[in-house]
């Protein structure tokens, strides 16, 4: 572990504050009687899909793609997944099913 | 209740089995039950605990952590909009269906129509309940299970991975047109590119948000994202 259990702690409350923060700012901002602001209302249009693009990049940071084995069982297991994904739209066989794909992928092939 | 618990069943499977990965994983990265057990029981937002988990395995940096959960959890800035009418006058009960409106509940309460017999405000409180009742359980089992685990659990981490491609290519279904996502992909990849994997978070959020901030004229001339 690389940090002691006080910044753990400090990291999980931080976690709780930012949530919470967002879960309670609108019903302290805005009231149901005035609009919101219309930029407001376009970031929350535009938000989700950059964000949630920018956590698949994240979570595949530290793949090396000129080195190792070029990121392969990433790629494939998420073909599987997309593509399970497109053909059912069940949210937990696609994670399932691509979860499995990666860990025989890095235990028994790469 | 009677009437909230049927809203809740498809919730149950999922949030069993993914609360139960995100304890295992917590187990096989080292931390013992009572993180996922606490961890999911204050925070209850799925996609960042599992983020929490890396957060927690890197370096100390409070102020990266606050930005990426406030980016993360800044749809629930526009849930609570969405309930602004939905949650007035519910008395102490509003304070815990804030604190528990995680994307799913919010996604029950907001869509349901809820009988005309029943009280409106606790079949809300019961589904936010309930929902929390799965999560928590789901969490600290898979935390306990996690040390009877005999298989090879190399790859289980894969799993946040594919929890993020999922909600992506849900979003990415729900649109017509894709250019915030590929907003947020290219700024993401240029700055982890520039910055490294240690430091690339904070600069792709900035980007993203300028970004969205400086295309939101033609986009919306385009005609929007819908």
């Amino acid at each position: 572990m690389v940090m002691t259990l006080e910044q753990q702690i400090i990291t999980i409350g931080i976690c709780v504050l930012g949530t919470m923060l967002t879960r309670f700012l609108p019903f302290l901002v805005f009231s149901s009687r005035k609009p919101t602001p219309k930029y407001i209302r376009y970031l929350g249009d535009a938000l989700p899909s950059a964000i949630f693009g920018m956590l698949v990049v994240y979570c595949l940071k530290n793949v090396e793609i000129t080195g190792g084995n070029h990121g392969l069982p990433e790629l494939i297991s998420i073909c599987l997944v997309v593509g399970l994904h497109l053909w059912k739209r069940q949210m937990l066989l696609s994670i399932a099913g691509g979860t499995i794909c990666y860990m025989l992928l890095v235990q028994l092939v790469f | 209740m009677k009437a909230a618990f049927p809203h809740t069943i498809p919730i149950f499977a999922g949030f069993c089995f993914l609360g139960m990965t995100y304890g295992i994983y917590m187990h096989v990265s080292g931390f013992s039950f009572v993180y996922p057990l606490i961890m999911s029981m204050i925070i209850f937002g799925g996609s960042l605990e599992f983020l929490a988990v890396s957060m927690l395995l890197g370096r100390f940096a409070p102020v990266q952590t606050l930005i990426m959960v406030l980016m993360v959890q800044a749809r629930h800035l526009f849930y609570g909009i969405a309930m602004l009418d939905r949650f007035k006058g519910m008395g102490w009960k509003k304070f815990y269906l804030i604190f528990g409106m995680c994307d799913e509940t919010f996604s029950i309460n907001c869509s349901v129509e809820i009988p005309e017999d029943v009280d409106k405000g606790w079949f809300m409180f019961f589904v936010t309940l309930l929902d929390q009742i799965y999560w928590v359980s789901g969490a600290a089992l898979g935390g306990i299970l996690g040390s009877f685990i005999t298989f090879n659990t190399d790859g289980l981490d894969f799993v946040m991975t594919a929890m993020f491609v999922v909600i992506f290519l849900e979003q990415w279904l729900k649109e017509k047109k894709h250019y915030t996502a590929y907003i947020g992909l290219a700024a993401s990849v240029l700055c982890l590119w520039v910055f490294g994997a240690d430091s690339f978070m904070v600069p792709a959020m900035v980007c993203i948000v300028a970004g969205l901030t400086f295309m939101r004229k033609p986009i919306e001339r385009a005609g929007g994202l819908l």
